[in-house]
């Protein structure tokens, strides 16, 4: 069968680099972080099912500073995608895609997405304090 | 079916019919989604909320119906949510059909054993001493 000359999506390389593109792939990649990520979460809940000792392993791992980096970072993938996914529902609703609601939308995402995590850990460390 | 010289592309295309299974991944990565806004954030602020305590705290709270069963819930939601996000990755990046066959039914057993495992520390935290 003959090749359609179908117009080809245009390669990263040569694709300006633009906030709403970005943010998709920043999308799918927190997703997948977040997909590895909650093998640690039924790690910890296992833990905490087998008894003080596994448990207290698992607890030194999320306190040490590579858990607390791990941590930070699991909260930001987790925000990021909450606040993304809302805003791709909007648009499998049917709304937003105008140029300017669609920037102004990732710009209101993007923010979220900080504040909430600087919240929550912020939270999370004075409540372990 | 073989290539016929009398059916033009477009036909065969035709003739393929629907993608079959397109819809309802469609359907089930929004709805999980949808199920994942509130769960999701309850989960997290529950997490902060039990950060660096102890395992009688968690077992104090995972007695509790509702924290119990909100969080099966939620294991069950991240882990469906989860594989169909990977799928989609899968499909987009896998080099060869039989590669992306593989890869999708690796992902979705490791999802069904994780997610098993997770419910399965929570029962037994939440239903035992």
């Amino acid at each position: 069968m003959t090749q359609a000359e179908r117009p080809l999506s245009p390669h990263l390389q040569i694709y300006k680099w633009q906030l709403p593109m970005a943010m998709s792939i920043v999308h799918r990649g927190t997703g997948l972080a977040l997909a590895g990520g909650a093998i640690f979460l039924v790690w910890w809940l296992l833990a905490a099912a087998g008894g003080d000792q596994a448990f207290a392993a698992a607890n030194w791992f999320f306190g040490s500073w590579l858990g607390l980096i791990f941590l930070f970072g699991w909260c930001f993938c987790f925000f990021y995608h909450l606040c993304n996914g809302i805003r791709h529902l909007a648009w499998d609703a049917g709304y937003g895609f105008e140029i300017g609601t669609a920037y102004a939308s990732g710009y209101v995402v993007v923010a979220a997405a900080i504040v909430l995590t600087l919240i929550a850990f912020v939270a999370g460390l004075v409540v372990a304090a | 079916m073989a290539e016929t010289p009398l059916r033009t592309p477009l036909s065969r295309a035709r003739g393929l019919g629907s993608a079959k299974e397109g819809v309802q991944h469609w359907w089930g990565q929004r709805v999980s989604a949808l199920a994942l806004v509130p769960l999701g954030l309850w989960f997290c602020a529950s997490l902060v909320g039990l950060a660096g305590a102890g395992r009688g705290a968690l077992v104090a709270w995972l007695h509790g119906p509702a924290a119990a069963i909100l969080t099966i819930l939620t294991i069950a939601a991240v882990f469906y949510h989860g594989v169909l996000g990977v799928q989609v990755v899968i499909e987009d990046y896998a080099p060869s059909e039989g590669t992306k066959v593989a890869c999708i039914i690796a992902a979705r057993l490791l999802a069904l054993l994780l997610a098993v495992a997770g419910i399965y520390a929570v029962l037994k935290l939440a239903l035992g001493k």
